[in-house]
């Protein structure tokens, strides 16, 4: 078998062993029942309300409450699954090097490369599980209770995962020189910057004013993983959400299809450093 | 054929920050050899087994193993690696890790799975090869770690304080592999402070002192070299002990106990009749050979590793 995949299957086995795997489906699970409970009450609540719009006006009224409430819930998802992300990413170089573990790996007739990549793969393939109980039950939930999908919903998931796949290869980075809990210290550092500097761009472009949504521009080139999210929410978003402007969970500022595709880049290229800085290190 | 050494070091040499662990390693050990690789603590010894088995990259110098120089990746298949403070997947159990780590080797799986039964049985953990290894004692993590250095069958194998954790019954079964290994031609590269261990089982020796080899020496030497002795005798003159100067160096006589250090074991009889001849009773004479531990001493000195 492809030493690669077997590393891959032996992180993943490693998460299921040490509890991680079963804390994050008995947390995701309560999630959904919480999510779902206050989506249910939250439309009953509404449901109430007689407009004399009419119907026509209901229906709208209700797909854009809905909508909402589904990127209220997506919105948590992502930090949900970006903290997953990092602190996967953050132990995982770094305390097998810290336990010595990683000594007898890398002296078998194995590329370091290998390590990084099996590594990786077995996270990417948990984050995904994960992701897909979250972000997949949210969605599912509102749709069941409501009718409700959100439009470009796959290519929205799509996006956010990518974004937690960014998070947890910085974290892997940091973490083949930085010990577990400096790593930590620096990704949601990172995540940190992105973050603010996304919303600095929304607020930005509500007001228009170029040098905020500059600021915006440059911290997502640095980490692109806000902007990654504000073009799931773009996706995922109603048109008439989109025509109004501003809402805490959508996105007015887009950004772009090359920005995605930086991401992309990125993302590769952080692999690839990680891959450099673990050959090169003294184990 | 022409056997290529297992291990050849030219000058290795490793520097961190200001400090040289390793100054200039310079080493030829042969297959089917069994070495010990002594020295007090911070000696470099470790910094040198992690240069050769290619966890860290020399400053400078050449280094070959198995013919093929450091970090050719197909040489790893037939060496072995046991680290010291061995640490493990601890989730897993013994049949799972071993299995692992045969995978990593790219063995066969019906090799590795007849080698992973034999391996357990040496090693005394056949009733455990199902229980995961966060229950085992650090006894049985050795013995797990041993096994695991051994699955490919190395032509060469790496044992970095392998008996340190271990009981007298898990030692000695250290050094039975050992010899299992030997006999089998496998060369052995031992890294132990357990002196007595090293003179059991090792055919040569090399002495490391800040990062230097300062000696090497074949074991088998010390057999038929210099020997002390305790002679417990009668009253006895000056004069007569400086006579013993033929046979013997470092005499000293105290309390009728005269201690001296004889060329070799067959001048003992010699001197028994010397001393016999000069009417000195002689009632008892305890040769003792030169253990590695004084050789260690008077090779790196007294201050050890401080």
């Amino acid at each position: 078998m492809n030493v690669v995949l077997i590393l891959a299957r032996m992180t993943f086995r490693q998460a299921v062993r040490k509890k991680i795997v079963l804390t994050g489906l008995v947390l995701g699970v309560c999630f959904l029942v919480i999510f779902s409970l206050g989506f249910h009450l939250i439309s009953a609540a509404t449901d109430k309300v007689t407009i004399p719009g009419g119907k026509g006006f209901i229906g709208i009224i209700n797909t854009e409450r809905s909508s909402a409430l589904l990127l209220a819930g997506l919105y948590t998802v992502t930090f949900l699954a970006i903290a997953m992300a990092a602190l996967l990413g953050a132990d995982a170089l770094a305390g097998e090097i810290n336990s010595g573990i990683i000594q007898t790996i890398v002296t078998k007739p194995i590329r370091r490369s290998d390590v990084v990549l099996g590594k990786w793969l077995g996270f990417a393939g948990l984050l995904l599980l994960y992701f897909l109980l979250l972000a997949g039950g949210t969605s599912l939930s509102v749709f069941l209770q409501s009718g409700y999908a959100a439009p470009h919903l796959a290519a929205g998931l799509a996006l956010i995962y990518l974004e937690s796949l960014l998070v947890m290869t910085i974290a892997l980075l940091c973490s083949s020189r930085f010990s577990a809990l400096a790593t930590g210290g620096v990704v949601f550092g990172l995540y940190g910057m992105a973050f603010i500097g996304g919303w600095v761009e929304q607020f930005g472009s509500v007001i228009q004013n170029q040098t905020a949504i500059n600021v915006g521009i440059v911290t997502s080139l640095i980490v692109p993983t806000e902007a990654l999210w504000h073009r799931a929410a773009y996706e995922m978003q109603t048109p008439l959400a989109g025509a109004l402007g501003l809402s805490p969970f959508g996105t007015v500022s887009v950004p772009s299809l090359l920005m995605i595709a930086y991401a992309l880049v990125y993302l590769v290229v952080v692999v690839a450093w990680t891959v450099r800085v673990f050959q090169k290190r003294d184990l | 054929m022409p056997s290529v050494p297992a291990i050849e070091t030219e000058q290795l040499r490793k520097v961190f920050g200001d400090n040289a662990a390793v100054k200039g390693l310079t080493l030829q050990i042969q297959q089917g050899e069994v070495f010990g690789f002594l020295g007090p603590n911070g000696a470099g010894k470790t910094t040198s087994i992690k240069m050769l088995v290619g966890l860290i990259t020399p400053t400078s110098g050449k280094a070959s193993l198995l013919g093929k120089p450091l970090g050719d990746r197909s040489t790893r298949a037939g060496v072995g690696f046991l680290p010291e403070h061995f640490r493990f997947q601890d989730w897993l159990s013994a049949r799972e890790f071993l299995t692992l780590h045969g995978q990593l080797f790219g063995m066969d799986p019906r090799r590795l799975l007849t080698r992973i039964d034999a391996l357990l049985e040496r090693v005394g953990l056949t009733a455990f090869h199902d229980k995961p290894l966060a229950t085992f004692s650090k006894g049985m993590l050795q013995r797990i770690g041993l096994a695991q250095a051994l699955l490919n069958q190395p032509a060469l194998v790496f044992l970095d304080e392998p008996t340190s954790g271990l009981d007298p019954v898990g030692r000695i079964l250290v050094r039975d592999i050992i010899h299992e290994l030997r006999g089998q031609g496998t060369c052995v590269f031992l890294n132990s402070h357990l002196l007595s261990e090293i003179e059991v089982t090792c055919d040569r020796v090399a002495f490391i002192s800040h990062g230097e080899v300062v000696r090497t020496l074949e074991l088998a030497s010390l057999d038929t070299g210099r020997v002390t002795a305790v002679l417990r005798v009668g009253e006895i003159d000056p004069k007569i002990t400086a006579g013993l100067s033929p046979w013997a160096g470092d005499i000293q006589v105290q309390d009728h106990r005269l201690t001296l250090t004889a060329r070799s074991e067959e001048a003992l009889p010699e001197i028994n009749r010397y001393l016999v001849e000069h009417g000195v009773a002689v009632y008892e004479i305890s040769p003792k050979r030169v253990s590695l531990e004084e050789l260690f001493i008077e090779t790196v000195g007294k201050e050890g590793g401080l």
